[in-house]
């Protein structure tokens, strides 16, 4: 946790994400609020799908997290895999 | 720290269904409206509403808006104001249709009309036989309702401040509300919205307990500021609760769980539900779940090492069954529960789901108070709606469907009140100097605050006191010590510190400023729950099972300032019509 808070004060990018994960669906608040914590570990390719992601709205994020309807792309399959992980 | 100011014809604060209701219509007429929301207004909690929008067009079942007042009433348990409720009833079926001409995606008949389906505590005849009453758009009804709200919006140019959060009201020394002052969540920027008409819609504040369904914005934003400004904040006490929520996160376990065969145990294995309802047992009503639950933990039963929640048991079900009967439940728990149901028990536990108390406003939407002459009296330039209001439709207890329903009929009337109010009074008050002196005085000591407890940790105190004392069954040794012990987080609340003092995306300064209306809500609503001898609607005592309508037939007013209760008589006049009377709320 120390080392997170540190990123998130140099990190403005993580800042402003951190805050994007607050949602208007609690499911969305806990998992992505979980997940979230995790972002600096990423890819540069993975990054760029959390932010697409997180452009979605809520009852369409969630029913893909939640395998309702399952994602498109190959690489977003792979990316709700890991946060389905946590 | 240098404050900048820009002035509106109208503030909104918060985006979610209301707010964007009545920015729309004042907007279209052609005011000047500011709208301000802490996330991107899609995004609003309202999205969470499934059920659909109550209204008696009758497309389906025969149906009229008298019998879906006399619903309303009796939801209520008599502590709704009548003439809101007649009001409400009748404007449903126009706004239902308003919405269906910008766009909303209503599920639909095979003749082309709007499809309705049935809902609990909607009836024909006056409690005769279910209705088919709610009009929806799937499962997604708050997000289409959101998404139509905002796309009509930014047609109607209306000025949305995404990613602000509101600080405080301004008042001036006649007590006329006069804006708001703000901060820009991205930059830590503060400013003065100057306006002739401030309107709160700001939603509910069910993270005050430990368990709840509520997103995390949703920490009663409006209420705070209200309180903080001297205005009262009205049946604070009526939560309404579901009985099964995950321990620990809030999403909730539906009652199909126990209709598969599901049951509760305590920490002794037992399974209580058999002293409770000996027939039922686990399909007994909510009502009888959620205390039956609540009085096992606080006789010393419940699991965990807090002894805080009871279990719910699925395994005897076996995994082929809980598998394809029950997929999602089996989602949820591993997900949040961390637990899979084939194997071990699900922790849950009774929780907070909608507030029926709020900012107290009359059927127009302007917020009312008590001064010289009255107990009603109107605060100039103070308008609220939805959640945050407490009108009273909702009463003691708020009927599924009512709740999109009152956004929309009040959001669409504070407009027109606010329109009317405005064309009479074309020039603004001018702000007094003292206009942001609180909201500064707030960052100033967040800022300079060296020593003190975290945010978290009192926040954790505030939610744990809530559940623990003020939760969904109530008994007098626990809310008699709930009051001490939530005025001592208070105490703490005020002395918080935050590490990170940047300016850039600070949540930890925004949950701190968060905290304050938090705690503002939770005062009020448990000083309310301890004053009020009696069992009504959410409000449910051990001590005093019954209504009592020689004395408690009214509504409780909680100020901020000394801690004061005060009370005022429920409208049981409607505006048209012969009064409901009392009778006992059995369904």
């Amino acid at each position: 946790m120390q080392n997170l808070a540190g990123s998130l004060l140099l990190n403005p990018d993580l800042r402003r994400l951190r805050w994007r994960c607050r949602r208007g669906l609690l499911e969305l608040d806990i998992v992505l609020g979980r997940f979230v914590e995790r972002y600096a570990g990423l890819d540069e390719r993975q990054k760029e799908l959390f932010d697409e992601l997180l452009d979605l709205p809520d009852t369409t994020l969630w029913d893909m997290i939640s395998g309702k309807t399952p994602a498109l792309q190959d690489d977003q399959r792979a990316l709700l895999a890991i946060i389905n992980a946590d | 720290m240098t404050i900048s100011k820009r002035t509106f014809d109208v503030v909104v604060v918060g985006a979610g269904g209301s707010g964007m209701r009545a920015a729309l219509a004042m907007s279209e007429a052609g005011l000047k409206v500011a709208v301000l929301s802490k996330v991107f207004p899609t995004r609003s909690h309202t999205v969470a509403a499934q059920g659909g929008i109550a209204a008696s067009l009758g497309n389906v079942t025969e149906d009229n808006w008298h019998w879906h007042m006399y619903d309303t009433v009796k939801g209520s348990d008599y502590l709704g104001d009548q003439d809101a409720i007649e009001f409400m009833c009748r404007a449903a079926p126009e706004v239902v249709y308003e919405l269906e001409h910008f766009g909303m995606p209503f599920d639909r008949l095979d003749n082309g009309k709007i499809y309705q389906r049935p809902f609990g505590g909607h009836m024909q005849d006056y409690g005769k036989n279910p209705v088919q009453r709610a009009c929806a758009a799937a499962d997604r009804t708050g997000h289409a309702l959101l998404h139509t709200l905002y796309q009509q919006n930014v047609k109607a140019n209306t000025n949305f401040f995404v990613e602000w959060m509101a600080l405080d009201l301004i008042r001036d020394e006649d007590g006329d509300v006069l804006g708001v002052t703000a901060m820009e969540i991205e930059t830590g920027e503060v400013m003065i919205l100057h306006a002739r008409a401030t309107l709160f819609a700001t939603g509910g504040a069910g993270r005050i307990f430990s368990a709840s369904t509520n997103a995390y914005i949703n920490t009663g934003d409006g209420l705070g500021m209200a309180a903080r400004a001297g205005i009262p904040l009205e049946d604070m006490e009526f939560f309404q609760f579901h009985p099964t929520g995950v321990y620990g996160a809030g999403v909730l376990i539906t009652e199909g769980v126990r209709g598969e065969g599901g049951y509760l145990v305590n920490r002794d294995g037992e399974r209580f539900m058999q002293r409770y309802a000996p027939n039922a047992k686990d399909l007994a009503s909510r009502d009888v779940v959620s205390r039956a639950m609540a009085t096992e933990i606080k006789e010393g039963r419940g699991c965990g090492p807090r002894g805080d929640h009871v279990l719910l048991k699925l395994d005897h079900l076996g995994d082929d069954v809980i598998r394809h009967r029950l997929p999602g439940i089996r989602e949820i728990s591993l997900k949040f529960a961390h637990v899979d149901p084939a194997q071990a028990p699900i922790p849950v536990v009774p929780t907070a789901h909608y507030m029926m108390g709020g900012i107290p406003t009359n059927y127009h939407g302007q917020v009312v108070a008590p001064y010289k002459t009255g107990p009603e009296e109107v605060v100039q330039g103070f308008y609220a709606v939805g959640e945050c209001a407490c009108v009273s439709v909702h009463g003691a207890n708020r009927l599924g469907c009512n709740s999109l329903l009152d956004l929309l009929v009040f959001g669409r009337e504070a407009a027109r009140q606010i329109i009317e109010d405005l064309a009479r009074n074309p020039h603004p008050k001018p702000l007094p100097p003292d206009a942001a002196e609180r909201p500064l005085a707030r960052l100033a000591r967040l800022d300079t605050q060296k020593e003190g407890e975290s945010v978290a940790e009192v926040g954790d105190a505030m939610r744990h006191v809530m559940q623990a004392h003020c939760g969904v069954f109530r008994f007098p040794d626990l809310l008699a010590e709930g009051v001490k012990q939530i005025g001592e987080v208070a105490v703490r609340a005020r002395n918080t510190v935050i590490k990170d003092k940047s300016r850039i995306f600070n949540t930890a300064r925004v949950e701190a400023l968060e905290l304050d209306n938090l705690i503002e809500v939770a005062q009020a609503t448990m000083h309310s729950a301890a004053a009020r001898e009696e069992s009504r609607g959410g409000h449910a005592r051990d001590d005093f099972p019954l209504r009592d309508d020689v004395k408690w037939l009214k509504h409780s007013l909680y100020f901020s300032a000394g801690e004061r209760l005060d009370y005022k008589p429920v409208r049981l006049k409607p505006l048209t019509v012969e009064s409901f009377p009392l009778k006992a709320r059995v369904y």
